[in-house]
This record gives C-alpha cells, sequence and structure tokens, in this order.
C-alpha cells in the first residue's frame, strides 16, 4: 500500500509540462488564473486605445481623426472590451487563483470545464474585435445595443451578438463552476461563515452572473431574430417594442453592475485588514450585505430608463428600491472604515489602492444615488455626468481594487516582491490622471454636453481638453504597471510565506511561489 | 490503492477537448454569421464547426464515462457534477425566462399600449388610429398578414399528455435502476424517449400544418414570433434530451450505472423534468389562454 501510494503520489506532484500547449491543455486553476490575468491585462490596453482615439477626438472641438461613425465603434467596443474581455476575466483570474487556495481546496471543482470557461474569450475577444474590420465597421450603437440602430450596422451584426453569446457561455461556465467549488471543495472546518469575504463575494457574484447571462443572451437572439427571421420582438407594428429589449437588457445590466463591483468589495475586504493590523470590523454584516446587493440588483433595472416613458408607478419603485442599494454599500463603506480605525496601519502599494477605492468609489456612489432620483435623472439622463458616474465606479472602483488586488497577491504568485517604490508611483501618477480624466466630466454634463458624440460645442472644450490629457497620462500610467509586473516575475527580493506582516487565510500558509499543486490534502482550518 | 483513488478527489491533468470546442463554436458561429449576411460560403464553415462541436461532445463525455466507470470519481466529485447540472439548469430557467417575459410584456404592456389604454392614447390616437387591443394579434401593422392562432386542444393537448406521461416511465425506470431491475430500466427509458422523439414529431407536424393552412410564421407579428420563439428553444431541447435518454440508454445496455451511484440518469432525468415544466408553462400561456 504504502510503495502503491507513494508512486501514485509521485506521479500527481509532477511540475508543470513545457511549451505552448501547457497553457493550452492546462487544467490547473494556477494556470488558467494566470490565463485570465494576463488575457485582462492585454485587453486593458485594447479597451484603452479605443478609449484614447475617443479622448483624442474630443481633446478639441470639430472633428480631427476619425470619422463620426468609427467614434461611435470605438465608444461601443471600448465598453464591450473593457467589461467582458477586461474586468470580468480580470476577476476571474483571481478567483481561479485565490479561491482554491483560500477554502483549502486542491483544484477548481470541475478543472476541464473551466479550461473551456478560459479558452472560449480569445475567440469571442477575436470575432469582437475583427468587426471593426468588416464592410459597414463594427458596431456602433453603443455597448447596450439599443434596437432599432443596433440592427442598422453592416455585415458586424451577427458576429458581434455571437461574440457577446460566446462570452456568455464563458462566463457562465466559470460561474458554475466558482459556485460548486465553493459549496462544495472547502476543506473540513471551513464554515461557510468562516470563508474570507472574497470567496463570498464571488459566490454571490456567480450567482448573479448565472441568473443574468441568460437573459442578455435571450435578448440578444431576440435582436438577431428580428434582424433575420422576420420577427417582431422590437418592433411595435407587429405588436412587439423597442423598450422592451431596454428592459431585457438592463435585467441583465444591472446585476452585471454588481458582478463587477462584488469581486472588487471583495479583494479590499481582504487588503485592509492585512494593512489595518486588524480583522475585518463586522465580517457577518459584509456577507448580509452581499447578499443583499445581490438580491436588489434585480429589482432596480429600470432607473437605466427612467426617460423612456414608463408608468409614474414604475418611476417610482425602480427609484426607491435603487436607493435603498445605498443601506447595504454604505454597511460595507462604514465596516472598512472600521477596520482602519485604530489599526497600524501602513501604506503599502496594495493599501494605496485600497484606500483609494474607497474615496474613489464613494465619489462614484453618490453620483449615482443623484441619479437614481428619477426626477432629476431627466436632466443627467445620457449626458457626460453618466459617464463620470459608472467610470468613478468601474476605474477608480473595479479596477483599482483588481490592481490592489494584483499587487497583493504577486509576491503569492511569483514568489518575489514587486518593486514598492514604482509600485507608489504607479499608483499616485493612477489616482492624480484618473480624476484629471473623469472628474471634469461631472462638470461637462452637468452643463449638458451629451455621451456618445465626436463633436460639440466650444463651451465644452476646456473640461474636454483636461479630461484628454488626464485619459492619455492614466493610460500611459498603466505602462508603469506592465513594467513593476514583468520585473516582480523575472526576479526581485524572496518573498516569505507569509509576505505581509498579518495576513490571514490559508494562502499564506503554503510557501511563495504557491507550488503547482497545494492542498492535495486539505488543511485543517480551526 | 482503491481506498486510496476514493478519498481523493479526481484532477485531470491535461485536456484538449475544450480548445477544440472553441473551434468548434468559433467556426461554427463565423460561418452562421457569414451565412446570415447573405453569404454563398457561409453554410460550409457552419457545418465544419457543427460536425468537430459532435466530436468533441463524444470524445470529452466519452472520456468522462471512461473514468467513471473506472471508478476514479468519488462521492465528493459526484457531488460537483450534481451541483454543476443544477445550476445548469437555473441558467436554462433563466434563458426561458426571458422569452416568456417578452411575451406576458407584449400582452399585458406593449399592446394595450399600443391600442391606446393609459396614458397612452396618443401613441393610438396618432400613430396607430383604429387599432384595438386583442390576443391573438400580430400587432396594429397587420405584420406578416392575417392568420389563424394554434389552438389548444387538439396536439398540444395530445403532447401534454406525451409529455408528462414520460415523466411518469422516466421515473419508473429510475425506481427499477434502484431496485437493481435493470429489465425495467431498459424497457421504461426506451418508452421515455420513445414519447420524447413522439412529441417532437408531432411538434414538427404542427409546424408544417401552421405554415401551410394557418399562414402563422415567425413573421406574423408578435403572436407567431413569441409563439415559433418559445416553441422552437423548446422543442430543441426537448430533442437535445431526448438523445441524452437514447445515450443514458444505451450505457444502461452496456451495463453503466449502480443502484446508488448512477449521475448521469440523474442529471438526465432532472433536464427532462425541466423541459417538461417548460412545457406546462407553454401550454398554459402560449397555447391556451
Amino acid at each position: 500500500m504504502s510503495a502503491t501510494t507513494h508512486a501514485h503520489t509521485h506521479d500527481h506532484d509532477h511540475g508543470p509540462p513545457k511549451g505552448l500547449m501547457r497553457w493550452v491543455t492546462t487544467t490547473n486553476h494556477k494556470d488558467i488564473g494566470t490565463l485570465y490575468l494576463i488575457f485582462a491585462l492585454v485587453m486593458l490596453f485594447v479597451g484603452g486605445g479605443m478609449a484614447l482615439v475617443v479622448r483624442a477626438e474630443l481633446f478639441q472641438p470639430g472633428i480631427q481623426f476619425v470619422n463620426p461613425d468609427f467614434f461611435n465603434q470605438m465608444t461601443t467596443i471600448h465598453a464591450l472590451v473593457m467589461v467582458f474581455g477586461m474586468i470580468m476575466p480580470a476577476f476571474a483570474g483571481f478567483a481561479n487563483w485565490m479561491i482554491p487556495m483560500m477554502i483549502g481546496a486542491p483544484d477548481m471543482a470541475l478543472p476541464r470545464l473551466n479550461n473551456w470557461s478560459f479558452w472560449l474569450l480569445p475567440f469571442a475577444a477575436t470575432m469582437l474585435i475583427g468587426t471593426i474590420f468588416m464592410p459597414g465597421g463594427g458596431p456602433a450603437a453603443g455597448w447596450t445595443l439599443y434596437p432599432p440602430l443596433s440592427l442598422q450596422a453592416g455585415d458586424s451584426f451577427p458576429f458581434s451578438i455571437f461574440a457577446i453569446h460566446l462570452l456568455g457561455i464563458s462566463s457562465i461556465m466559470a460561474s458554475i463552476n466558482i459556485i460548486v467549488t465553493i459549496l462544495n471543495m472547502r476543506a473540513p472546518g471551513m464554515t461557510l461563515m468562516k470563508m474570507p469575504l472574497f470567496v463570498w463575494t464571488w459566490l454571490i457574484t456567480a450567482y448573479l452572473l448565472i441568473g443574468a447571462m441568460p437573459v442578455l443572451a435571450g435578448g440578444v437572439t431576440m435582436l438577431l431574430t428580428d434582424q433575420f427571421f422576420g420577427t417582431s420582438f422590437f418592433q411595435a407594428a407587429g405588436g412587439g417594442d423597442p423598450v422592451l429589449y431596454q428592459h431585457i437588457f438592463w435585467f441583465f445590466g444591472h446585476p452585471e453592475v454588481y458582478i463587477i463591483i462584488l469581486p472588487a468589495f471583495g479583494i479590499i475586504s481582504q487588503i485592509i485588514p492585512t494593512f489595518s493590523r486588524k480583522p475585518l470590523f463586522g465580517y457577518d454584516s459584509m456577507v448580509y450585505a452581499t447578499a443583499a446587493i445581490g438580491f436588489l440588483s434585480y429589482i432596480v433595472w429600470a432607473h437605466h430608463m427612467f426617460t423612456v416613458g414608463m408608468p409614474l408607478a414604475g418611476e417610482l419603485f425602480f427609484m426607491l428600491s435603487t436607493m435603498l442599494i445605498s443601506v447595504p454599500t454604505g454597511v460595507k463603506i462604514f465596516n472598512w472604515l472600521s477596520t482602519m480605525w485604530r489599526g497600524s496601519l501602513t501604506f503599502e502599494t496594495p493599501m494605496l489602492f485600497a484606500v483609494g477605492f474607497l474615496f474613489m468609489f464613494s465619489i462614484g456612489g453618490f453620483t449615482g444615488l443623484m441619479m437614481a432620483l428619477a426626477p432629476v435623472d431627466f436632466q443627467y439622463h445620457d449626458t457626460y455626468f453618466i459617464v463620470a458616474h459608472f467610470h468613478y465606479v468601474l476605474v477608480p472602483g473595479a479596477l483599482f481594487a483588481a490592481l490592489g488586488g494584483a499587487y497583493y497577491w504577486l509576491p503569492k504568485w511569483t514568489g518575489h516582491m514587486y518593486d514598492e517604490t514604482l509600485g507608489k508611483w504607479h499608483f499616485w501618477l493612477s489616482t492624480i490622471f484618473v480624476n484629471l480624466l473623469f472628474f471634469p466630466q461631472h462638470f461637462l454634463g452637468l452643463a449638458g454636453m451629451p455621451r456618445r458624440i465626436p463633436d460639440y460645442a466650444t463651451q465644452f472644450a476646456d473640461w474636454n481638453m483636461w479630461s484628454s490629457i488626464g485619459g492619455f497620462g492614466f493610460g500611459l500610467s498603466q505602462l508603469l504597471f506592465v513594467w513593476v509586473v514583468i520585473k516582480c516575475a523575472r526576479g526581485g527580493a524572496r518573498a516569505t510565506a507569509r509576505v505581509w506582516d498579518q495576513p490571514n487565510g490559508l494562502e499564506w500558509t503554503v510557501p511563495s511561489p504557491a507550488p503547482y499543486h497545494t492542498f492535495e490534502q486539505a488543511p485543517d482550518v480551526k | 490503492m482503491a481506498a486510496h483513488a476514493q478519498d481523493k478527489y479526481y484532477l485531470p491533468h491535461g485536456t484538449s477537448w475544450p480548445i477544440l470546442g472553441s473551434i468548434a463554436l468559433f467556426t461554427l458561429l463565423g460561418g452562421a454569421s457569414v451565412w446570415l449576411n447573405g453569404g454563398s460560403v457561409g453554410q460550409w464553415p457552419l457545418l465544419a464547426g457543427l460536425l468537430l462541436l459532435f466530436y468533441m461532445m463524444f470524445r470529452w463525455f466519452g472520456q468522462v464515462i471512461g473514468e467513471s466507470e473506472a471508478g476514479q470519481y468519488n462521492l465528493q466529485v459526484d457531488r460537483s457534477f450534481r451541483m454543476g447540472m443544477g445550476w445548469f439548469i437555473f441558467s436554462e430557467v433563466m434563458f426561458f425566462a426571458v422569452f416568456f417575459g417578452a411575451l406576458f410584456y407584449a400582452r399585458q404592456l406593449s399592446l394595450p399600449w399600443l391600442g391606446g389604454q393609459g396614458t397612452d392614447i396618443w401613441t393610438n390616437l396618432m400613430l396607430w388610429p383604429g387599432f384595438e387591443n386583442e390576443w391573438p394579434s400580430n400587432g396594429p401593422g397587420n405584420i406578416g398578414g392575417d392568420f389563424r392562432s394554434m389552438g389548444a386542444w387538439g396536439i398540444p393537448a395530445l403532447n401534454t399528455a406525451i409529455l408528462l406521461s414520460s415523466g411518469v416511465t422516466l421515473t419508473i425506470a429510475h425506481h427499477g435502476l434502484k431496485a437493481n431491475h435493470r429489465g425495467q430500466v431498459t424497457l421504461w427509458l426506451a418508452a421515455t424517449f420513445l414519447l420524447g422523439f413522439l412529441f417532437i414529431g408531432l411538434q414538427a407536424y404542427e409546424y408544417a400544418h401552421a405554415f401551410n393552412e394557418l399562414n402563422l410564421t415567425f413573421g406574423s407579428g408578435i403572436y407567431g414570433t413569441t409563439f415559433f420563439m418559445l416553441t422552437g428553444f423548446h422543442g430543441l431541447h426537448v430533442t437535445i434530451g431526448a438523445i441524452m435518454l437514447t445515450v443514458i440508454w444505451l450505457r444502461v445496455l452496456r451495463g453503466h450505472f449502480t443502484p446508488d451511484r448512477h449521475f448521469a440518469f440523474e442529471g438526465v432525468a432532472w433536464y427532462w423534468h425541466f423541459v417538461d415544466v417548460v412545457w406546462l408553462g407553454l401550454f398554459i400561456f402560449v397555447y391556451w389562454l
């Protein structure tokens, strides 16, 4: 028995196979996590490049660089790439790397499916971005693809719809895997209410994804059949209604907002206690607040549609339910602040990003509350104010959390400490430029500048110029991050197993870099 | 050794099926796009992608069945499969929900509004004067021309009986499996998928009837739209379910499954009951009311 066991164990302890096929055929959660993260980083620059085309064109009034239709393609594909190709894969990468290590599991529950979840993404992204080169160009109706405008696309139309289907299949498979891993693969003693908050937020996120992505798939399928098979879902002449599409889209779209931000909450909830040297304040209430946000996210969607002409009762319901979300979100913000209160704080790069997140996510949250008020939203709707709002939530919100998480776990992934000086430079440059980029857009929106236009009245010129400068500054600052990551992967001070002063969680009990297989024997969780 | 395999969670090392599946889907959907755009060559990549997808699924499932029969899956792996199937069915529920939602929206909101109900009187007076809300409807534009709707008490009622009895036969087969009466399993499982294929045949007949005699098509306004999309996607799921039942039946013939370990059987059974429940919703809201 012992001899065979030894041979068996030996067989299982082999390292990764060599060469390119390792990455194509891998079923290892760490490999797949790395693939997700690298893919997200590449897409950050692809989508970011498109954003810079937009900002270059808006640097001055008038048409400078691109024609209006191409401008619209850039706003549309920038958004689709950033949402589906960058931020969601980034958090899926964190989930893959960290969830099995955090709950003491040997791997994800369904490793082959895990490989497919990732390997659909490059194909979907190719299909989506390839539409730019087709006759008539890529989709240009905005990422929401509202009909009838979205139906006026050229050859790109079915390709972009099918790309969304592929992205959706990938998300659903990844989510099923994550839920099953969390519910079925925890080490003995790791009860649900002992799980790190990052695991909790991903559990709720995955649930939201499985509920929301099929709805989007159904909605875009209706677009496809309306276009090619003569159906009347969104045609009033046939008894349908274009507004129906908006309801369907935002029934997906609002949970999607929390799909993006909940894992960010989770990462922040890991970072702040470590650098405050205190346990997370109000763990239970954090869990309940996450669940409450998950529930509420399904009943607020029409606040994206206040100006579309809903019955008064609808406006009221969606206004009040939306404002209700600020309660659990407030619980989270105050819990993070209470965690820091009287902690022995240090401000390494991950903590800087976390604190930056607290400030700037709150700005985005407050502008969200402003727009939740239906009568007020009538003025803000489709202006640059909404652009400023959701970019504050997504960039110094979700993206900062992802960057902070990357700095936090890079030593665990690579076995080396990153360059702290460069990390701090990266944070401060990003923070200054991101505010220069997005804060003036509040003023532009309140002054009446509409979104999704390549040209504007001269009164908007000054703030647009500053915003564009901020945009290029922010984009270039991210090159610094790439350099930090490469430098950290190639060498640097050896990281200890614990890496930080007082980190909490099972991932810090394994060596740095984490071995190819961890927790093949389940750890004891007290 | 056997005991050792049992207490270890089975982790596969390397797999080529997913990348093959991605290539297949990319080819299939790219071909479908070209074809939809009116290109003359689109159907070939579509077909190639489909074949590759079937091949991939055949081999992937084959490998998993082999590992399962070799006893490499312990109870924890079994639980992962069960949970995975459950959440997959939840995603399917949401997919059907959006099409039911479109049906309810059209009947309860958009058609009454077009007919001038409530504060939307001007929509009716200015855009569609004289249009009255009724169901079935192909909208104020009379899209697709006059048509007749599908009655509930002919073939659809028969189909309801067929699907409901197929749920019963499947349960009888399952009881047989748990009691280790293999003959009972073989017989009643065969009855189940035969009933499934019978259902599909009757649906096809009904579609032909709709197209040829009722002038009811995809293009018959919102009624035709919701009718064909809901019943069409359901029919697709019945087809997939019936194929899955057939595969399970072939596995039973080969002696797979034990009285207490038969996840694949149960997963297919859950799926079949889910398809059953969707049909009840269809029968009530699409055919009957």
